[in-house]
Parts: structure tokens; sequence; C-alpha cells
């Protein structure tokens, strides 16, 4: 059996080993890229596992299914989990899957970094998750980790540092590789303005990566020092300032979250035009905006502490150079507009869940905006409209970017199509909860409840409900995506053309269905390469 | 079988979320779904800046959602619609949709900056409070006088909150919004708070005051407000920010009442403590 196994790889010509040794041992983008995606796809499960039981906890007041102290454990490891464990290794792996694709490369420039790169995640995760079970429970003081607070846990502190110093070097590790691939490998013709925007904006976020994956890195090794040295850079009774951890870690944060939102703004830049059936409208715009956007997350981070006390002239400094950052966005927002507008639409699910993110993310856009006048912040800040904000920018923002971009390049991936009807009931149950379950969240935020609360005030409860009852048929409704995948991958009808979709342009489209396991060896022709960028 | 089946499932959820919402409504009404308009000149302003930049983003909604959907509706493949692939690029439109957003944030930014620079103004209180936060509760101690409060939560909001306490939160005057000892300040005077904390970071809320400020180890915070003199009443808040285990249980309980009660409630309480006045506040500032 084996045998013959070995005499069917060598027909294929594949080369690559077999059994675990393929995947331990990987170096070929596309495995590591699926890993990657695995990964991703049982941390978003595990990370919404959690979040079911936060959003069961609220469903009415006083009721309590957990101590405070697990529920606070709960909403941590939520938000990191999500963060760090579901959409940045998602991202990393739809860049390993799709950069070599698009750019006509043969792989990523760095294979064995990018096999360590990913390798070092499961060790991560373990001792991340592992930290609910040691004495104390998992840390629980939010995924902001702000001191002094954090200095109150126990055993899980250090496990937590350790995990992110491990998902910290992973990253800055993945987007070296992203920066050196695309530097490098582009085929002979493609130039970086005939890029596709998946990649430009990969690109952006690799060194958005590299700049504040250490920050971070700082920050918590100084809590560490704090914590287990005698150091006091957080401590005030030692002359340290627990507020300068707040400047540090949003220094960091600020740009994390244009990291989680960028590629997404890549995937709908790819998805819209094939199925509007016309280029991007404004295609070096997209480029500029999104490197603008870049380039202002570095100097916003003070929005997120308007009410620590910073002088009035920061607090306007930051509240106009937030507000800035509308103008990029809009641009890009007008941009997809105006590719949809006299089109000749279809609404496959890649589509469906990208006009689903024009219109959701945008929202979050508005809530953001909101947030940035300093004065209503006032109100806003630490209440549930900032939990309904990020959520709508990071739910049906990032993630439906990710299920968009799936449900597009899965076919590529697979050779197969996958259960049209299916995803199309994966949509539509994803878009109508989502909305029930992150929207009423808002008012329960204007009404006065403040976040990371285990139990709330009475006149909090119908909202409350609606938020769980959509939060738990939403959650349930994510179960079918793997499922589809599976499915898919198990039995889909294969697909016998380059690209399933008509109007879809790029190189990856050049290349059969499954993209073979070595890909691009001869780099694209010229003629390839005008069709595929379409310019 | 399975559409059947999801379809049951969605039609029962959709009516459940039907059947709450009047509910949800009737209750209490606009207080559910809106920002309080509050007893202060700043929230009433915070109030105003909150609706009209509401509105603003209503507004760009409209057009941009408008000319999404009429694009998803009159350019669809199915209808026949034939791509423009021309359209890629107009240097007139794109200077456009960069200008009109700007034009439309300078115009949220200035009442904006306006209102900022009003309400941080601090100078000139009538009343200073030093206020502390603490694991978990707020003690708030009167400048220039020996009165001192300690505020934790009320016994029977602590009560029904335990685990498996089996006390239903709505038989509970107040749940977790009410304390055993009110800050009492004076309405029509400007009260200044110097907030502090003596372990982790907290943040007094109350949003009838649009007053939130963190109460931070090793730095003392100044905001003041003033409430309007025909408002006296009690307005309650929360603690915003993550301290721990009892952050949901320590609220903010606010009694405004006419500066001569006021007055009358300080000698009282000063006198009540008698052998307090010897200490000043300032040395019982760090002794929770």
């Amino acid at each position: 059996m084996a045998e013959l196994l070995q005499t069917a790889a060598h027909a294929e010509h594949d080369h690559k080993p077999h059994g675990w040794r393929r995947w331990v041992f990987a170096t070929n983008h596309k495995d590591i890229g699926t890993m990657y995606l695995i990964a991703a796809a049982t941390m978003f499960l595990i990370g919404g596992l959690a979040a079911m039981a936060i959003r069961a906890q609220l469903f009415k007041s006083g009721m309590k299914l957990f101590d405070p102290a697990m529920f606070n454990s709960l909403t941590t490891m939520h938000g990191l989990i999500m963060i760090f464990g579901a959409i940045m290794p998602a991202w990393v792996g739809l860049a390993n899957w799709m950069i070599p694709l698009q750019i006509g490369a043969p792989d990523m420039a760095l294979p064995r970094l990018n096999n360590l790169s990913f390798w070092i995640l499961p060790f991560a995760f373990t001792l991340m998750l592992a930290s609910f079970f040691v004495p104390g429970g998992a840390v629980a003081g939010g995924w902001t980790m702000y001191p002094p607070l954090m200095q109150q846990f126990g055993a899980a502190f250090p496990m937590l540092i350790f995990a992110i110093h491990l998902m910290g070097i992973s990253s800055i590790l993945g987007a070296i590789n992203v920066i050196v691939t695309i530097m490098n490998l582009r085929a002979p013709g493609m130039t970086l303005l005939r890029m596709p925007l998946f990649v430009w904006t990969w690109l952006i976020t690799a060194y958005l990566l590299i700049a504040v994956m250490p920050v971070l890195a700082g920050a918590v090794t100084m809590q560490l020092t704090d914590h287990f040295f005698g150091t006091s850079f957080f401590n005030a009774a030692g002359g340290g300032d627990p507020v300068l951890f707040l400047h540090v870690f949003w220094f960091f944060g600020h740009p994390e979250v244009y990291i989680l939102i960028l590629p997404a703004f890549g995937i709908i830049s790819e998805i819209i035009p094939t199925f509007s059936r016309k280029p991007l409208f404004g295609y070096e715009a997209m480029v500029y905006a999104t490197a603008s956007i870049a380039f202002l997350s570095f100097i916003v981070w003070g929005h997120h502490m308007f009410t620590v006390g910073m002088p009035v002239a920061a607090q306007l400094f930051f509240m106009l150079s937030t507000m800035l950052i509308a103008v990029p966005t809009g641009v890009k927002v007008f941009n997809w507009v105006a590719t949809m507008w006299r089109g000749s639409l279809s609404f496959e699910p890649p589509m469906l869940f990208a006009v689903a993110f024009l219109f959701l993310f945008s929202i979050g856009g508005f809530s953001g905006l909101m947030l940035a006048l300093v004065p209503s912040d006032y109100q806003y800040h630490g209440t549930y409209f900032v939990v309904a904000h990020f959520h709508y920018v990071l739910v049906p923002g990032a993630v439906f970017a990710i299920f968009g971009g799936v449900y597009y390049w899965l076919p590529k991936w697979s050779g197969r199509m996958y259960d049209m009807r299916l995803a199309k009931w994966h949509f539509w149950l994803s878009v109508i909860f989502v909305n029930v379950l992150f929207f009423p969240q808002h008012f329960l935020g204007l009404a006065g409840m403040p976040r990371r609360i285990p139990d709330y005030a009475p006149q909090f409860t119908d909202w409350n409900m609606v938020s769980s009852i959509g939060g738990f048929i939403f959650g349930a409704s994510q179960v079918l995506f793997p499922y589809i995948v599976i499915k898919c991958i198990r039995s889909g009808k294969p697909i016998e053309a380059n690209s399933p979709w008509d109007g879809a342009h790029g190189l990856e489209w050049e290349l059969p269905c499954p993209a073979p396991y070595h890909s691009w060896q001869t780099p694209p022709t010229e003629a390839m390469l005008a069709h595929g960028t379409g310019h | 079988m399975k559409r059947t089946r999801l379809g049951r499932l969605l039609a029962t959820s959709v009516l459940g979320l039907a059947g709450r919402l009047p509910l949800a409504w009737g209750a209490s009404g606009w207080d559910e779904l809106n920002m309080p308009r509050g007893v202060t000149s700043a929230s009433r302003s915070i109030y105003a800046l909150h609706m009209m930049a509401l509105w603003v983003c209503v507004g760009i909604a409209v057009v941009v959602f408008g000319v999404m959907i009429w694009s998803l509706i009159f350019h669809r493949k199915a209808r026949g619609a034939v791509p423009d692939v021309t359209l890629t690029h107009s240097t007139k439109v794109e200077v456009v949709w960069t200008a009109v957003p700007v034009i439309i944030l300078a115009s949220m930014a200035i009442p904006a900056a306006r209102l900022l620079l009003k309400i941080n103004n601090n100078a000139d209180p009538q009343v200073n409070i030093r206020v502390t936060g603490f694991q978990w509760g707020w003690r708030y101690q009167y400048v220039g006088s020996d009165v001192s409060i300690i505020s934790k939560l009320s016994a029977s909001s602590n009560a029904a909150s335990q685990l498996h306490s089996g006390i239903s939160p709505t038989s509970v005057p107040h749940y977790l919004l009410s304390v055993d000892h009110k800050v009492v300040v004076p309405v029509g005077e400007k009260v200044r708070l110097l907030i502090t904390s003596v372990d982790v970071i907290h943040s007094w809320w109350v949003p009838d005051l649009g007053v939130k400020r963190d109460a931070i180890p090793g730095y003392i915070n100044e905001v003041s407000f003033t409430i309007a003199a025909n408002r006296p009443g009690i307005y309650r808040g929360q603690c915003t920010e993550l301290c721990g285990r009892g952050h949901a249980y320590m609220p903010i309980v606010v009694r405004a009442v006419t500066p001569a009660a006021y007055q009358a409630w300080l000698k009282q309480h000063s006198l009540s403590r008698g052998e307090a006045a010897a200490h000043t506040p300032a040395a019982t500032l760090t002794s929770t």
C-alpha cells in the first residue's frame, strides 16, 4: 500500500513527503498556509465557545453561571484568542497560500523560516489555553493587560506573557517572510503598482507587524520584570507609572487593529471587482489610502485613553488625528462602491460576504467616528458602545472578509466547488444574527452599561437577552463553515476550468484548479500578467 | 429536511425577537436606547454633540448605502446589466470624495474641540472632594472639612449578587446601582473631584453628570461638574475600568441637594465624627 502511494506520488511529480513528515517538516507555502488556516479555525471555535459562555452569563440580570473571576478570565481569553489565535493566523494562512500564487512566485522566499513561524504557534496557543487550568485560573485583567491589575494574577501571568512572546516572534518572522517574498520574488513585469490589492495590503500590514510587535513584547516584558525581578516600570509606589503601560500598549494596539483589518481591505478589493465584472475603481488611490491609514495608525493611540487625564492639548491632537483616518477609509469605501457602480453584479457567497462587509464595516466606522469626538467619548468610553464598535469592525469586518476570501479561493485550493446553497445559509444566518448580536450593544452602552461586567442592573436585561440570542444563533451557525469546507474538499464537484468565477482576474486564476503542489516554477508570461492584472 | 429545520429555527428566533422588541421599548422607553441628557451643562452639551454626530453619520449612511443599494438592485447581472469596464478612475470624483469628508469632519471637530476646552475647565471650584478608588469601593473626602465617607455596594445588592443567591435582582431596589453611603454634593455649585486610586486603575463614571475619569495610583485626576440648580436628586453610575473580581460591584451614587441642605449635611456629618476633626484629609488619603 505504502509502495503504491509512493508510486502515485512520483506520478504526480510532487516530491512531497508523506504522512506526518509532510506537515511537521513542511516548507511548501500551500501546506503551511493550510496549517495556519486550520489553526485559526480551531482557535476561532475555541474563542467562540468563550464568547458563548460570556453571552450565557449575560443572558439576564442576576443569573450567575460563573464566578466573576472566571467571567473576567473568559472575556480576557476570548479577546486574546480571537486576536492572536484566530484572525492574525488566518491572515498569515491566506498570505501563505495566495501571495506566491498572486505574484507568480514558486513559494515564499524563506520556506524554513515559514515552517518555524507556524510551528511556534501550537506551543503558544497550548501555553495560553493551559493557563485556564493552573491555580488561580487564566489571567483576568482584560486583553489589554493594564497594570497594576495584571500584577495580581498568579501562575497564569508568566504563561500568558511567554505565549505572547511566542506569538510575537511568529508574527515577526511571518511578516519578514511576506516582505522578502513580495520584494524579491515577483514575476518579471509584476511592478509594485501592478500587484493585486491583497498583496499590497499584506505588504503594508507586514511593516506594521514588524514595527509594533516588539513594542508589545517590550511592554509585557516590563510587566514581567516588575512582577518577578523587582523593577518598577509601572508601579507608582516604586516611582513607576501605570499610564506609561497604557501609552506603550496602545502604541502597539492601534496599529494592531489595522493589522487585523488591512488584509480584509485587500480581500474585499479582490472580490468586489470579480463579481462586479469590472476592474477595481481607483487602484492607485486604494494603495495610497492603505498606506495613509497605516501611517496614521501610529499617531492616534491616545484615543484609547481619553479618560486617563491626558493634557487637553494631547486629547485635541488625538481627536483630530483619529478623525483624519476617516478620509482614507472613506476613499476606500467610495472606491468599492464605485467598483460596483455600473457593474454586472452577481451574488455568489464571496460577494455576499463582501457586500455585507461594506455595509457593516461602515457602521463600525461611523461609531468609530463618534468615539473620536472626545467629549462624547467621555460617555462612551469603557461601555458596551465600544464593545459594539470594535465587534462591528472585527466580526462583520475582518471575519467576514476571511469567510469571503475562503469562499473565493477554496475552489482554487481544493480544485472543487463547495455547496453554494449551504454557504448561502452560512452567510444569511451570519449576517442577520451578527446584527442581532452586536447592534443592541450600542443601546446598552449608551444607556450606561459598562463593559467587562459579569452582572448588570435589571434595566439592561432586554437588550442583553436579544444580544445573547443573536450570539447563540450566530455562534451555532459558524459550525456550518468547517462543515462546508470539509465537505468541499472530500466530495465537492471538481472544477475543470482555471477559474470558477467568470469575472476573476489575477495570476492565481491562470493556474489550474487545484493549484499544483509546486506552482509558478516557470514565471508567468507577459500575456498572463496582462490578463491577470487587467492593465 | 435540513432546509425546513433551519427555516423553522430562523422563523422562531425572528418571531421571538420581534416579540421582545415592544417590551424593550415599552419598559422604560428612550432610556434603554440612548445616552441620557443628564443634569449638568456638560452632559447636555455632550448629548447634543452625540446626537449631531449620530445624525451626520446617518446622513452619510443614507447617501453611501443608497448608492450601494441602487447598484445592488439595478446593476445586477441577472437583470442583464453590462459592466462599464472603462469606469476605473475619475480624478474629479476622487477629489470631491476626499474634500467633502474633510469639510464634514471639520464641521464636527470644531464644536467638539470647543466643548472639550469648555468642560475641562477646573478653575474656581466651590466644593472639592477627594475621590479614592479601591478594590472595591470608593472613598470620598471633603476638602476643608473632616468628612470622609466610604461608599460600597449596598448590602441588599451584595446579597443578591452572590453566586446562586436565589434572590431575584428585580426584588432589590437599584440592584448593583445602590451603595451603603452616598456621596452628597450641592446643586448649582461647581464641584471638583480629585480622583486617585490606592491599588489598581478604576474609573469614576456618572452618566447623568457627563463625568468619567480614571482613578490611577500615583495620579490625581481633576474633573469638575455643576449640577443644574433645579435638578436635585440621586444619580447613579458605575466603575468603568476593569479592576478585578469586584469590578461590577463598586457603583457610584451621588445625592445632589440644595446648598443649604448640603451645608447642613456636612455639618451634621462632621459633628458626628467628633474626634476625626484632629487629622487632615491629606493624611488619610492613602490609608484606606
